[in-house]
């Protein structure tokens, strides 16, 4: 095999895994609009990690592999 | 891990970067400044024997911005936003908060041996990846130690919910990671030749165009995983937290994530346009130039909105004028990159001003401006005092405004000017202009790039001095504030 033809390869490999790659990341636009609308995930809420940031602020989701005594 | 009633968030590493983020910064600029003025004014170059010359200084003047106090800024605001919307504190793990002292110490080692080293004209001669390989060593010693942490502080978490600015932390430490290894790979030629050269002495593992591509890699890479990737993590914590308004969507904050880190690794080849790299590379770091686009202003245009319904913040509150202006500033350098990254406008626009103009509208308007507002936002809550002057706060945004528009408008007047005498041709195909031609002509442009400069290092000094003022003779405040921070 010649080198222009590997680096022929090379680019259509490149070509074709742009093009998955692409398709995965529209999937996910579509899965994440779609559980938020059946009502599995709500996204949204997470915004507010930023604002409640305190040690003694609510926890949205509580990390299961740690004990603790924080107040829900 | 203890009880969390009688516990504080623990900022002793915070402080400390802080502190070097306020120093590097200052020396940083004002060789930026001196090297601006050389190119306007010669004779600078002769101050201080060698060490005082252009070629000696440029290298001293992007690390120490880009790894002295680019980083410091990161590391600071990371070790303050990573215990917060974790829930967790450094003080819960002995080891944890060894290591984060450890990380800060070798960073010192590391930026002074940088800084020295290159004084002294060691170099490693790779745009960005100037230090030589025993501090590269140290430096991926260091990115270990800094991993442990991060991966350490989410182990320990007590919010199972990874906040965006972790995500976009994450990536900054994965991407320099792989980037920084594969573009250092160098052979330390004493040991290799039998004895010749110095012992601190490399070559690169690679030759030639492969060389070059993966410098670009590398090179371009800097500018996405250390002045874009951190410091988005730093607005996406930063503005909501200052302003009191939530994310405008947080499902957008994840698009523009995978968006950007799917995209931005492949844009480095618009750096090696019209050179020997293999055509189709060359294409492709133009069309991921263009596409980068969009995740870029998905961040941006973001927190614009973060702040519908509350824009009187921008004129009451000075840190909010900074975020705001950082991420228009974000919006202009990620739409002037990709029209660089076209092919037709890089035949002009390449190796002229313009380049750098775009770098520092970038860096000035975006980076800096986000990392002055961080430190600012830290700075109550970890001195537990009131910032000390709102005004000088105020006057400082004017004057570096004033500086980056300076410096970017001559930048792009005098690049174009340069790209176009370049060219012209007569019509019998000779060159109309000598390369003299052209510095006389881009003098005034060269003196008002100075000009901006030599403003924006005031305001440096205004923000050390307010800095200082506030961990030092700042009022007390009784309790951390929720989202404005106090100033006087």
């Amino acid at each position: 095999m010649t080198t222009v033809e590997i680096e022929q390869i090379r680019a259509y490999m490149f070509v074709i895994g742009t093009g998955i790659v692409m398709a995965i990341f529209y999937y996910y636009i579509i899965y994440l609009y779609r559980s938020e609308k059946k009502g599995e995930k709500d996204y949204e809420k997470y915004s507010n990690l930023a604002l409640d940031d305190e040690l003694d602020s609510k926890i949205l989701d509580k990390n299961p592999k740690i004990e603790n005594d924080k107040k829900e | 891990m203890q009880s969390n009633a009688t516990m504080e968030y623990d900022y002793s590493v915070v402080k400390l970067f802080m502190w070097t983020a306020v120093i590097f910064g200052i020396v940083g600029m004002t060789i930026g400044v001196l090297i601006a003025s050389q190119l306007a004014f010669p004779d600078l170059n002769y101050l201080l024997g060698e060490y005082g010359t252009f070629s000696r200084l440029r290298p001293l003047h992007t690390n120490v911005v880009i790894y002295g106090f680019t980083l410091s800024g990161i590391w600071a605001s990371f070790y303050y936003t990573a215990q917060r919307v974790l829930k967790v504190s450094i003080s819960e793990s002995g080891l944890l908060k060894a290591l984060t002292k450890l990380h800060f110490l070798l960073y010192l080692v590391i930026a002074t041996g940088m800084v020295v080293s290159l004084a002294l004209g060691i170099t490693a001669s790779k745009e960005y990846a100037q230090m030589e390989w025993p501090l590269d060593a140290l430096v991926v010693l260091t990115w270990v130690i800094f991993g442990i942490n991060m991966f350490g502080l989410i182990g320990l978490r007590r919010e199972k919910t990874l906040y965006i600015s972790l995500w976009y932390y994450i990536a900054f430490f994965l991407g320099v990671a792989m980037l920084y290894l594969f573009n250092n790979m160098e052979v330390p030629t004493m040991f290799f030749s039998g004895g010749l050269g110095a012992w601190y002495h490399s070559v690169s593992m690679y030759a030639g165009t492969n060389d070059a591509l993966v410098q670009w890699w590398w090179g371009h890479n800097a500018v996405a995983f250390v002045f874009t990737v951190p410091i988005i993590a730093l607005i996406y914590y930063f503005l909501p937290k200052e302003s009191g308004q939530a994310v405008y969507s947080y499902k957008l904050s994840l698009l523009s994530f995978w968006g950007l880190m799917f995209v931005y690794l492949w844009a480095g080849g618009h750096h090696l346009l019209w050179s020997t790299v293999p055509d189709w590379m060359q294409t492709m770091g133009s069309v991921f130039s263009v596409v980068l686009i969009l995740p870029s202003w998905g961040s941006a245009i973001n927190m614009l909105l973060t702040m519908k319904g509350e824009w009187n913040q921008l004129t009451e509150n000075p840190l909010i004028k900074f975020m705001v202006l950082a991420s228009t500033f974000y919006m202009l350098s990620t739409l002037e990159g990709p029209i660089q990254a076209v092919k037709s406008v890089n035949a002009i626009a390449h190796f002229t001003d313009w380049i750098p103009g775009h770098v520092h509208d970038g860096v000035l308007g975006w980076v800096a401006f986000m990392i002055f507002a961080a430190l600012m936002h830290m700075a109550p809550r970890v001195f537990k005092r009131e910032i000390y002057s709102k005004s000088l706060l105020e006057s400082q945004f004017w004057i570096q405004t004033i500086g980056v528009v300076l410096y970017f408008t001559s930048m792009w007047i005098a690049g174009i000017t340069q790209g176009m005498m370049w060219r012209a041709v007569d019509e019998y195909g000779n060159l109309v202009y000598s390369f003299i031609d052209t510095v006389s002509v881009l003098h005034p442009y060269y003196a008002l790039r100075a000009l901006g400069g030599l403003l924006y290092l005031i305001g440096m000094f205004m923000f050390a001095y307010n800095f200082f003022k506030t961990a030092t003779a700042g009022k007390r405040l009784e309790q951390e504030p929720r989202y404005r921070s106090p100033m006087a």
